[in-house]
């Protein structure tokens, strides 16, 4: 490098010593944990991809008659399970999503942020349902709903009732964030123009959060989906498949997990491992849609 | 000075019918807002104390200041925007051609209709530049397609954006430059029609052009609008502003508090010129503040 002026020339090169092996630890540090997270998450996936992948085929996933435990796979098939996984679940989020958004809207746009004393309560409430394990969601509707009923109690609406218990927090608190980062400049922009309080949330609130509101959504249902817990107690458990969702006995994927896994016949746990997969992707397919809608509804917010 | 602001106001259409407000220099039109003794608090703080005023129809009126001082409290009571802040709370009187602003019976939303704001920080919609102007008109009942086209036109032809953006209008709002952004706002606020537009220091994020710009927007929408701005920029208020409210802040050493007031209101000219108080004669000469 060519020195121009006369005045002293000034290292810039980087400091040595303490200051740069302190700066290097933590490098490698954060590579570190880094990898350590993606060990169980490898594993698990790695696990239930090699165990699950040669139980699946057309057959598998829609054949309606689940085989009894000594069959080998190959017979029967978890149709009856996939159906009844993906009703009892979108059945969870027609209520609980609305619901949740509802609940969200009312905190942070009429309520204050929690500062009148409903909003304070919604909020502390579902804050402390996020934390209530899941079965007792499931013992909850037990109770209020498949005793009192009792043959006919048990049903996937039963099942989509204690689902809908699980996500109707989760969908509030992720919806109240994604409102709470919502500039209060665009709301005032929009009351300047004579608009009201409802106006101002449909118009200008609700879609410029719509992304997180719809992923964060999605998320939730994809927890559900994935509950055994609330299922235990709600939906019984059959081997064929029942598409009514409001009568009788019904089945799940996690439920079928749950008794094949339970027991000692190669091809019922070659079945549990199938349909652990099966609900893995039906997760993946629910986060690659979250994806795609945070991206779609991105468009104008750069 | 003098001559070319004469000719303006003797070719304003005569309308002081109502609520002729009190004569000023023998030139001043209807008054639109008078202020009688306004207090304005936050919670259990008082922001600003005693401010009387009246403000004259198709002026630009300038509110000047310290920071603190009170001068975008008092214009964001105007319109009823210090509702939206929790715990805010206004005394005395203010009269909107005639008409008490914080009577019961009046709603803030009618209030706003007909008093537009533009803010410091442009705040267009993240949808496009049509929508964004379409949203006023939209939120008021028009629905036809025609009549939005044409509202869009016209609202950006005022404020002079039409031909930078015309082949744009379904691109994002939020694509534009800061300058571009805050004239769509300003467009957004004369697409509702309104009768008075308060600017909150508009220019204040701006560059020395677009702040230019926009000042010449201001002269030139001005014999169909009132306006009331708040700014930082005192050359701003001597170049835009008719009349002009010196707001200082007022200190009380034994409670410790302090409190906005209204020092100083009348012709920018005689406010920068010839200052009556010596705080606004020491303000405006730069020595203080």
């Amino acid at each position: 490098m060519a020195v121009v002026s006369d005045q002293p020339t000034i290292d810039l090169r980087e400091p040595g010593g303490w200051r740069r092996s302190k700066n290097q630890i933590a490098t490698v540090l954060m590579y570190v944990a880094f990898v350590i997270i993606l060990i169980p998450l490898g594993l698990v996936i790695f696990e239930v991809i090699a165990k699950g992948a040669k139980a699946i085929s057309w057959q598998f996933l829609t054949n309606s008659t689940i085989p009894p435990n000594v069959m080998p796979l190959g017979q029967g098939g978890m149709g009856a399970a996939v159906v009844g996984t993906l009703e009892i679940t979108a059945f969870a989020a027609v209520i609980a999503v609305p619901l949740g958004i509802l609940g969200a809207v009312y905190i942070n746009e009429y309520g204050g942020g929690g500062k009148s004393w409903l909003s304070g309560l919604i909020s502390f409430m579902s804050n402390v349902m996020v934390g209530v394990p899941s079965i007792v969601m499931g013992l909850f509707i037990f109770t209020v709903w498949v005793i009192p009923h009792g043959l006919t109690g048990l049903s996937g609406f039963a099942g989509s009732l204690a689902l809908a218990c699980l996500m109707l927090p989760l969908v509030i608190r992720s919806t109240y964030e994604m409102l709470r980062l919502v500039p209060d400049h665009l709301r005032e922009a929009s009351y300047a123009l004579g608009a009201t309080k409802s106006r101002v949330t449909l118009t200008v609130v609700l879609p410029s959060a719509i992304s997180g509101i719809v992923s964060g959504s999605l998320l939730a249902i994809a927890r559900a989906a994935g509950e055994t817990a609330p299922l235990l107690f709600t939906i019984g458990l059959v081997e064929s498949t029942n598409s009514n969702l409001f009568s009788g006995p019904t089945t799940a994927l996690p439920s079928q997990i749950f008794s094949n896994a339970l027991s000692p016949y190669v091809g019922a746990e070659e079945r549990a491992w199938g349909a652990a997969l099966t609900l893995i992707v039906i997760a993946f397919i629910l986060l690659f849609v979250a994806r795609i809608f945070t991206a779609r509804f991105t468009r104008y917010a750069r | 000075m003098e001559q070319p602001e004469q000719k303006i106001k003797l070719t304003m259409p005569e309308t002081s019918t109502e609520a002729a407000g009190k004569q000023d220099d023998g030139f001043a039109g209807a008054s639109v807002f008078e202020a009688r003794n306004v207090s304005c608090y936050y919670s259990a703080f008082r922001a600003v104390t005693d401010v009387s005023l009246t403000i004259y129809e198709h002026e630009i009126t300038a509110f000047i200041g310290p920071s603190g001082c009170g001068k975008t409290t008092v214009l964001r009571t105007l319109n009823r925007m210090n509702d939206l802040v929790v715990g805010a709370r206004v005394e005395g009187e203010i009269f909107y051609r005639g008409a008490s602003l914080y009577e019961r019976s009046v709603s803030p939303i009618a209030v706003r209709r007909r008093i537009g704001m533009v803010f410091q920080k442009p705040n267009p919609f993240p949808k496009s530049i049509y929508d964004n102007i379409a949203y006023g008109p939209r939120i008021n009942g028009i629905r036809s397609k025609g009549r939005l086209d044409e509202i869009v036109e016209r609202s950006l032809r005022q404020a002079a954006l039409w031909d930078e953006v015309k082949d744009r209008l379904n691109k994002s709002a939020l694509g534009m430059s800061g300058g571009q952004q805050q004239r769509l706002c300003i467009a957004r606020t004369l697409s509702v029609e309104p009768d008075v537009i308060l600017m909150d220091e508009p220019c204040s994020a701006l560059d020395p052009i677009a702040t230019g710009k926009i000042e010449d927007l201001m002269h030139e929408i001005k014999s169909r609008y009132t306006i009331v701005i708040v700014t930082h920029n005192m050359q701003q208020a001597t170049r835009v502003s008719d009349r002009t409210a010196f707001y200082s802040v007022l200190r009380d050493d034994k409670s410790d508090t302090r409190t906005g007031v209204l020092v100083e209101y009348g012709r920018t000219q005689q406010i920068f010129e010839d200052p009556h108080d010596t705080r606004t004669q020491a303000y405006v000469t730069g020595r203080v503040g």
